[in-house]
């Protein structure tokens, strides 16, 4: 930690017109990635501050979209007129803190069952769903081709690497298999305009106050390819927070995230399309929760990792529900 | 024959000291661990209550459907093929319902109060003509 902080301050001086870093702490102990929050002093006033760096400075994950990516994303969305923090610097080898990159912190909640049901933040749910659809029609106008080394993704290559992934665990699930024969039956063609997709953007990564969306996080997951489905994964039954009649993040409702897509220049929803990436998205939470057990077996036998798979099954009722409707 | 307490009292007796003595001790991450672990051990004594009856049902479903006997891995591996191969109609009452108690079973051990459970279960007891009309 030492380490760091010194490398902090240096860089402060450097390239942050900053005197001196202070309060450095560890956010998260993420197995993807490292967060820590400092005060960067300039003339005397702090201003809080994140660095988000790969685990021990240089463990880059092979799937990853790599940190440097996730930073020109986060100034893209901010350019688009989506909310997002400020980056102020990519990590350089030179700075001696590995990969990453330092951007402003922004103050709010982002807790789940907080944001869905918590009285702090009562006034400003009814607001959420349509801010949604605003924030996800200006992520969709980034223009692709500045991000080229993204993933380029039709609908149908989606379903096989989960497919994949399924198969790869070894452990028969009618359920799953009877949800793969669905979206193989109803998969929407490739779209003709892929769009920049966020792909994890829903209740748990954002940030909200009191006058509601403040930053949209978690670029790690973003692809290119159809835009329907960061309209249909934020419905998914498990960023509900146990409040099931409010599809979109257990705030809204799904006419309300549709209408402020359109009005912020987003294509028409295609419903049916946001519907199979809802199922889709219930799905892929399924796999990854049913993966925990190789994980579990193998490098990390923790009791977190246990019950996350034994999740798996809370995607196979919300799949019978999607299925049945 | 081993004697009392059985491994469920035994499960629970745990996880109650994981819930009042741990959590109360201990802060932050720690007392989040607590939680989950404690929560872990009671998955466990619920599964050892329910799942030899819920999986001699769907045993005993499994043979039923498939016209088939074998183990009860086997018998889920077999039915996955044959849906993924499309030689089940997937709207097949029988299959339906038995997906639907395989999974309610489940969900009865792993967590009886996320809401998709409840939910399911609320309308799967209500009077036929609702779930008819589902």
């Amino acid at each position: 930690m030492n380490e760091i902080a010194e490398a902090l301050g240096e860089l402060a001086r450097r390239r942050l017109d900053g005197q001196a870093v202070q309060g450095l702490r560890r956010v998260t102990a993420g197995a993807t990635q490292e967060i820590w929050r400092f005060d960067l002093v300039s003339e005397g006033t702090p201003t809080p501050m994140i660095l988000r760096r790969a685990p021990g400075g240089n463990r880059v994950s092979p799937n990853a979209i790599g940190l440097e990516t996730e930073a020109r994303l986060i100034d893209a969305a901010a350019l688009a007129g989506a909310p997002a923090p400020p980056v102020r610097h990519i990590l350089e080898p030179g700075d001696g803190l590995g990969r990453g990159f330092i951007m402003g912190f922004v103050e709010g909640e982002t807790l789940g069952g907080r944001i869905a049901k918590g009285s702090a933040l009562a006034a400003a749910r009814p607001q959420l769903a349509r801010q949604c659809g605003e924030i996800l029609a200006r992520i969709h106008s980034i223009d692709p081709g500045l991000f080229s080394t993204l993933h380029r993704s039709a609908p149908v290559e989606l379903v096989a690497l989960s497919d994949g992934a399924y198969r790869a665990s070894d452990i028969p699930r009618p359920v799953f298999e009877l949800a793969f024969r669905w979206l193989g039956d109803n998969c929407p063609p490739t779209p003709p305009r892929p769009r920049l997709v966020h792909g994890d953007f829903r209740n748990g990564n954002l940030i909200i106050g009191e006058d509601g969306i403040r930053a949209v996080l978690d670029w790690e997951l973003a692809h290119v390819g159809d835009p329907m489905e960061d309209l249909g994964w934020i419905c998914v039954n498990s960023w509900r927070f146990g409040v099931e009649d409010k599809p979109v993040g257990g705030f809204g409702e799904r006419e309300d995230l549709y209408a402020g897509y359109e009005a912020a220049g987003g294509q028409p929803v295609n419903r049916d399309h946001a519907r199979f990436w809802e199922v889709y998205g219930a799905l892929r939470w399924g796999v990854m929760c049913a993966g925990m057990t190789a994980a579990f077996r193998g490098t990390d036998p923790s009791v977190e990792r246990a019950v996350i798979a034994r999740r798996t099954s809370e995607s196979e009722i919300d799949l019978l529900r999607l299925l049945a409707a | 024959m081993q004697d009392p307490p059985t491994p469920s009292e035994i499960l629970g007796a745990v996880a109650q000291f994981l819930r009042t003595a741990m959590t109360g001790e201990a802060t932050g991450a720690l007392a989040f661990q607590a939680r989950v672990a404690a929560n872990a051990l009671e998955m466990a004594g619920r599964q050892l209550e329910l799942a030899p009856a819920a999986e001699r049902g769907e045993h005993e479903r499994l043979r039923t459907l498939l016209g088939a006997d074998g183990e009860l891995l086997a018998l889920n591996r077999e039915l996955a093929r044959r849906i993924r191969a499309g030689e089940v109609d997937p709207h097949t009452p029988a299959l339906a319902d038995h997906l639907w108690t395989v999974t309610l079973d489940k969900l009865a051990v792993d967590q009886p109060s996320y809401s998709g459970y409840r939910a399911a279960l609320a309308r799967r007891s209500a009077p036929k003509d609702d779930k008819e009309t589902r």
